[in-house]
């Protein structure tokens, strides 16, 4: 007996990693990779500081908020955070693409890793960048006259990293299933830059024509910039009171990590990568 | 081989014979309609160095892929250990390391950190990972380059690192696709060098996939795919050894001319000769008797002659009846039209 079980071949059992420890990882690669490319830092923080003032400069001549402060870049300016939030996600995930195209994917792949880790630390990984450069352009709220007390600022740290979490998932679903930028550049413009413009980030819901107000009511970002509105301007107008902005963002937040879930699961008899 | 008792580990695991490292059992797999791999059957021994030879479109690539638990194939099982690679893929990927033909680097990264992330993917941790990454850099002579970005290093030394992160888990089995791709010679001697360490001292089973003769003839033994059948499987020496004698080429004016010098040849030495373009080859014992032979029968028709100790292209010649080369290779469908890596 006992020769027998000497026989047994030298069971390597390599402990299953879980799910922390290589989600962690990738998500520490997210971090590295991104202090390391400078451009990609000066880029993503200087690109909604210029846009918020030009673009806030020039439709405040010809657009005028009826409610609260009446100043369009302050009425802006929660849109504004959104938006850094929006290009640090895409730009995050494009990095899938090429993590794909690179081949560095396919040793992820190949490893004996959970699906969802994957998906966890890479959303995890773009939304942490995404909502570090959100949490700190709200700095630059005192130029629009607004002074947030220390509620108000966890309220909009909140509401920052819930959609940091489900643009950057959402991100993650679309980039998953494509082999080429250039086709996510194509969804980009199709999808994400008009779920920005219709989130009332520029103009507000009630204004807008009938079809449009309901688009805007479809769009699940427009409760995100809904509850950082909320958040910052607490005596402003808005569609909905914080708590169902803010849930109906965490509910968004489950459903995109979900579909990215499903896609990353899906047993097939294609390639992997 | 694999079955699987109630605790649902395979058979070698309680002590009975050991499940073979790699074991494919009518592995077939299609793209929509092209067949890329055709009901393919073999067994790699444990501790050897298998070679897995064929052209471009001979469908190694998809085996390749299939081994690495990236693609489920569409009919049969592929065994790692008694393992099967489309339905148990994390127990597959425990055992095996992987050297993709692509770059799986982060170029942004130093050595040190591809290794410690690909460590962690293993479920590797702390002191213990340290001293892998560092055990494995030593042997791959890069220790000196561990805090080194991976974008700096030349070609041959990524490649290096490369290797490093397939073995950072201690695999016991290494599956390494094309791997001399991009490697000068002496860098090829040194991989080569180092795979058979790994087959000595750990007792390592290394599956290379090549397209290159040379590389082959470093195999302890070779299957030769071609069309996603299996041609060919044996240690080189035996591979050849099948020829007989030695490979003698006539040269005629020109494809008529060799075929009618294959039929005469037949008729008066009674020996088969395969006609490829205007050269007419065959096997034949004591070649350069029957050589002169030939050439004194048929004075004219003969342009040029050559004899030579069967290679493994012969082997190959023999068993597909087409070169080589010249085989009409078909684009991989995955690999191409995708851009999903080159390997």
């Amino acid at each position: 007996m006992a020769t027998v079980a000497a026989a047994a071949p030298q069971a390597k059992t390599a402990s299953s990693p879980g799910i922390w420890t290589p989600a962690y990882s990738l998500w520490l690669r997210e971090i590295v990779r991104f202090y390391r490319q400078k451009a990609r830092v000066a880029g993503v923080i200087a690109t909604p500081l210029l846009f918020w003032i030009v673009l806030g400069s020039g439709f405040a001549y010809s657009f005028h908020s009826s409610s609260g402060s009446g100043s369009y870049l302050a009425y802006f300016f929660p849109g504004s955070v959104v938006m850094i939030v929006l290009f640090t996600a895409i730009f995050s995930m494009m990095s899938l693409i090429s993590d794909r195209n690179e081949g560095f994917l396919l040793s992820v792949l190949a490893a004996p890793v959970n699906r969802s880790a994957i998906v966890l630390g890479k959303v995890l990984g773009g939304a942490t960048l995404a909502a570090i450069q959100g949490v700190i352009f709200l700095a630059f709220a005192p130029l629009v006259g607004d002074h947030p007390g220390a509620g108000a600022v966890l309220l909009s740290i909140l509401a920052i990293v819930l959609i940091s979490f489900e643009l950057t998932a959402l991100g993650f679903a679309i980039a998953w299933p494509m082999d080429s930028p250039q086709a996510f550049h194509a969804i980009v413009n199709l999808l994400l830059l008009p779920l920005w413009m219709l989130s009332g980030a520029l103009f507000p819901a009630d204004r807008a024509s009938g079809w449009l107000a309901w688009l805007m009511r479809l769009n699940p970002l427009s409760y995100g910039v809904d509850a950082l509105r909320n958040a910052l301007f607490p005596a402003e107008h808005t569609l909905f009171p914080l708590d169902v902005n803010l849930g109906i963002t965490a509910a968004f937040c489950v459903l995109v990590f979900a579909a990215s879930w499903a896609i990353v699961n899906r047993r097939t008899h294609k390639p992997a990568a | 081989m694999a079955t699987m008792t109630q605790s649902g580990k395979p058979a070698d695991a309680i002590g009975l014979a050991p499940a073979a490292p790699i074991e494919l059992d009518g592995i077939t797999h299609n793209y929509g309609s092209r067949l890329a791999l055709d009901k393919l059957s073999f067994r790699v021994r444990e501790a050897e160095i298998f070679g897995l030879l064929g052209p471009n479109g001979s469908g190694k690539t998809t085996l390749f892929r299939i081994l690495s638990t990236l693609m489920i194939p569409t009919g049969g099982a592929a065994r790692i250990q008694g393992f099967d690679a489309g339905r148990e893929p994390n127990r597959v990927r425990q055992r095996i390391g992987i050297v993709f033909q692509s770059r799986s680097v982060d170029v942004k990264l130093t050595a040190a950190e591809n290794l410690k992330h690909q460590g962690h993917l293993y479920g590797l941790r702390g002191a213990h990972l340290q001293q892998r990454i560092a055990e494995v850099l030593e042997r791959v002579g890069l220790l000196d380059r561990a805090d080194d970005r991976v974008e700096s290093l030349s070609g041959g030394q990524q490649r290096r690192v490369e290797l490093a992160k397939g073995l950072i888990h201690a695999p016991s089995v290494l599956l390494l696709d094309e791997p001399s791709t991009g490697l000068d010679p002496g860098a090829r001697r040194d991989l080569w060098q180092y795979l058979r360490t790994l087959r000595d001292q750990q007792g390592v089973t290394v599956l290379v996939t090549t397209h290159l003769m040379e590389e082959a003839e470093h195999c302890d033994r070779v299957a030769i795919l071609s069309k996603g059948k299996l041609v060919a499987l044996g240690s080189p020496a035996e591979l050849k050894a099948k020829i007989g004698g030695d490979v003698v080429t006539f040269e005629a004016a020109g494809p008529e001319q060799a075929a009618q010098l294959a039929a005469e040849i037949r008729n008066r030495f009674g020996a088969a000769g395969t006609v490829l373009g205007s050269t007419v080859r065959v096997e034949r014992d004591r070649g350069h008797r029957f050589l002169t032979e030939v050439v004194e029968a048929f004075p004219r028709r003969v342009e040029s002659v050559s004899v030579a100790r069967p290679s493994l292209e012969d082997v190959f010649i023999d068993c597909t009846g087409h070169r080589f080369w010249t085989e009409d290779a078909q684009p991989d469908p995955a690999g191409g039209k995708n851009k999903r890596g080159e390997y």
